[in-house]
C-alpha cells in the first residue's frame, strides 16, 4: 500500500507463558499522527518495540517501507549524572551531521538556546524537546514518541502537541505516539489506537470516544473527559515556562 | 635516558595512566568498576600459570583475562543472580585459585607482593614496549566503539533502535578491560589496578562538560598521580603502587573540594 511507514500484521508477543500482545494490527502513514493510547501493561511499548525492531513477535510480521528512517524517544529516558554530556554533544551522537544541521533541528523544536547547555541542566519539557531534535537531525520519515509528554504541566504538553502537529506539517513525516494524557491525545491526533493486548478500538478521535470498548477501557469518566477539555488562557508559557506573546504563539491544537 | 629507573617507571606510569583515563571513564559510566576488580584477581592466575608453564607471565595474564572476561559476559546473560553476586563468586574463585597455582611455582612466590601492589620501580625496556604498543592498540579499539559506548551509557533502549549491537559492543568493553587491567598490572599491581581505572575518572568528572572532555581530564589526572606518587615513593621511601594510588585519590578529594568551594 503506498502511504504506508510501518505495518503490524497479527503480531503477538509472549514474555514466558503470558501474552502481551495478541494479534494486533496497525498501521501508520505518511504524514497521519497516530496516537497509542491504553491502560498500563497493555502493551503498547512492546509494540513500539516490535515495530522499531527490538522485539521480535512470536508470531505475525512487520512490515517496513523500504529504506524507512525512525527517529525514535524513548519511554522516561532517564540520564544518569555520571554521564557529563551537553546538548551539541548529545546530538553530535545522532550522525555526522553539520553544525547547520543541529541547529536548523534545534530550532525547530525552539529550543535553539540550549545548544550548550549540560543535558543535567535541562527541565523535562526542555529536555523531551531537546530529545525530538536528537530524533529529527537523522530524517526521520516516521518518528515514534513514547509517552513524550510524561513528566511535563498540561500546558507544557499541549505545547508539545502543538509542536508535533506541527513537525508532521512541516515535514510530513508519521508520527506514532503512546500516551496516556487521554483528552489532549483525543485532540491532538488523526487517528487514535486503544490497545488492551489486543485492538480494542480504533478510528477517528470522536468515533473511538463513543464505542463501547472505549468506554469499557477508560471508564465513563475518561470519556468524558474528553468533553471537558477545553483550555482556556490569556496568555502561554513554552516549554520552560516563559510567557509567550499570544500573536507569536503557535495556534493552540483544535479542541 | 631510558637507563633511568626512574624514568622507566615514570614513562610506563603515564602510559598505563593515558590508557587507563579514557577506558575508566567507560568503566564509572557503566558501573562496572566491580567487574574489573574481578578481571584483576582472575589476573593472579595468569600469573601463577605463567611461573607453572615456563611461559611469559604477560601473555598468561592477558590470556586469563579475557579468557573470565568471557565467562563473566557469559554469566551477565542469566537472570537468577544478580551480576555483582556472579562478580562476587568468580572473583574470589579466580584470585583462590590463582593463589593454589602460585603455591605450586616456588619462584613466583618471592614476588607475590610484586604482582599483587606493584612494582613500578622494577619496570624495564620490554615492559615499556608492552604498555606502549599494547596500550595504542586497546585505546585504538576503544575509539572504534567509543559512539556506541555512549548511545549504550544514555540509553539502551534507544540504541538498539539505532541499531547499535549491544552485546557485542558490551562484549568488546569487557575485552578492552581485560586488556588493559593485564597491562596495568604490572604497574600498580593486581589489587591496585582498577583504583587508576575508576579513581581518575571520578576525579575528572566534576570538571568536564562533554564525555570526551572527562575521558582526557581522567587520563591527564591519572598521569600527574604516577608522576606525584612516584615522587613520593622516592621521598618517602614507599612503595610505588601504593603512593601512585593515594596521589590519585588525594587528587581526586582536592578536586571534591575545589567543587564544594565553588558551589558555596
Amino acid at each position: 500500500m503506498s502511504g504506508t511507514l510501518v505495518a503490524a500484521h497479527g503480531v503477538t508477543v509472549r514474555a514466558g507463558a503470558r501474552t502481551i500482545l495478541r494479534e494486533v494490527d496497525l498501521e501508520v502513514r505518511s504524514g497521519e499522527i497516530v496516537a497509542l493510547i491504553g491502560p498500563n501493561g497493555a502493551g503498547k511499548t512492546t509494540l513500539l518495540r516490535v515495530l522499531l525492531g527490538i522485539v521480535r513477535p512470536a508470531a505475525g510480521s512487520v512490515e517496513r517501507s523500504a529504506g524507512l528512517t525512525i527517529g525514535y524517544v524513548p519511554q522516561r529516558l532517564r540520564l544518569d549524572p555520571i554521564l557529563p554530556i551537553d546538548v551539541r554533544r548529545l546530538l553530535r551522537l545522532a550522525g555526522r551531521s553539520r553544525k547547520i544541521r543541529l541547529q536548523t533541528a534545534l530550532r525547530e523544536v525552539g529550543a535553539e538556546h540550549l545548544l550548550d547547555t549540560s543535558l543535567h541542566d535541562l527541565s523535562g519539557g526542555e529536555f523531551q524537546r531537546v530529545l525530538l531534535a536528537y530524533a529529527l537531525i537523522r530524517e526521520p520519515a516516521l518518528l515514534i514518541l513514547d509517552e513524550p509528554a510524561q513528566g511535563i504541566d498540561l500546558a507544557g504538553q499541549i505545547e508539545l502537541y502543538a509542536l508535533i502537529e506541527r513537525i508532521r506539517n512541516q515535514r510530513g513525516c508519521g508520527v506514532l505516539l503512546v500516551s496516556h494524557d487521554l483528552h489532549i491525545v483525543m485532540a491532538a491526533t488523526d487517528r487514535v489506537v486503544c490497545l488492551n493486548q489486543h485492538v480494542c478500538c480504533s478510528g477517528r478521535p470522536e468515533t473511538v470516544s463513543r464505542t463501547p470498548e472505549y468506554v469499557h477501557l477508560f471508564g465513563q469518566r475518561g470519556a468524558d473527559r474528553l468533553a471537558v477539555y477545553h483550555h482556556e488562557h490569556d496568555h502561554r508559557h513554552d516549554l520552560g515556562g516563559r510567557v509567550v506573546e499570544p500573536e507569536r504563539a503557535p495556534p493552540a491544537p483544535d479542541a | 635516558m631510558l637507563d633511568d629507573f626512574l624514568i622507566r617507571a615514570a614513562l610506563g606510569g603515564i602510559g598505563v595512566a593515558l590508557l587507563a583515563g579514557p577506558l575508566g571513564c567507560v568503566v564509572v559510566w557503566r558501573r562496572m568498576a566491580f567487574f574489573g576488580s574481578a578481571l584483576a584477581h582472575s589476573a593472579l592466575l595468569g600469573v601463577g600459570l605463567g611461573a607453572v608453564l615456563a611461559l611469559p607471565m604477560t601473555l598468561t595474564t592477558l590470556a586469563v583475562c579475557l579468557l573470565f572476561a568471557l565467562l563473566l559476559a557469559g554469566f551477565q546473560e542469566q537472570r537468577l543472580l544478580a551480576d555483582d553476586t556472579v562478580l562476587g563468586i568468580i572473583a574470589h574463585a579466580a584470585l583462590a585459585l590463582g593463589l593454589i597455582v602460585v603455591g605450586f611455582a616456588e619462584t613466583v612466590r618471592v614476588d607475590l607482593v610484586g604482582y599483587l601492589f606493584g612494582d613500578l620501580l622494577s619496570v624495564g625496556r620490554s615492559d615499556l614496549v608492552w604498555i606502549f604498543v599494547g596500550g595504542a592498540a586497546v585505546l585504538a579499539a576503544l575509539v572504534r566503539l567509543w559512539p556506541s559506548l555512549l548511545r549504550l551509557t544514555l540509553n539502551e533502549e534507544l540504541a538498539r533502535a539505532e541499531g547499535v549491537a549491544v552485546r557485542p559492543v558490551r562484549i568488546m568493553f569487557m575485552l578492552l578491560m581485560a586488556a588493559s587491567v593485564a597491562i596495568g598490572m604490572k604497574i600498580v599491581g593486581i589489587l591496585l589496578v582498577v583504583s587508576l581505572l575508576v579513581i581518575p575518572a571520578a576525579a575528572a568528572r566534576p570538571f568536564a562538560r562533554t564525555p570526551e572532555q572527562m575521558a582526557g581530564l581522567a587520563a591527564l589526572v591519572g598521569a600527574l598521580a604516577v608522576l606525584l606518587g612516584l615522587w613520593g615513593s622516592v621521598r618517602f621511601d614507599t612503595p610505588s603502587g601504593p603512593s601512585i594510588v593515594v596521589a590519585a585519590s588525594a587528587l581526586f578529594a582536592a578536586g571534591m573540594v575545589w567543587q564544594g568551594v565553588r558551589r558555596a
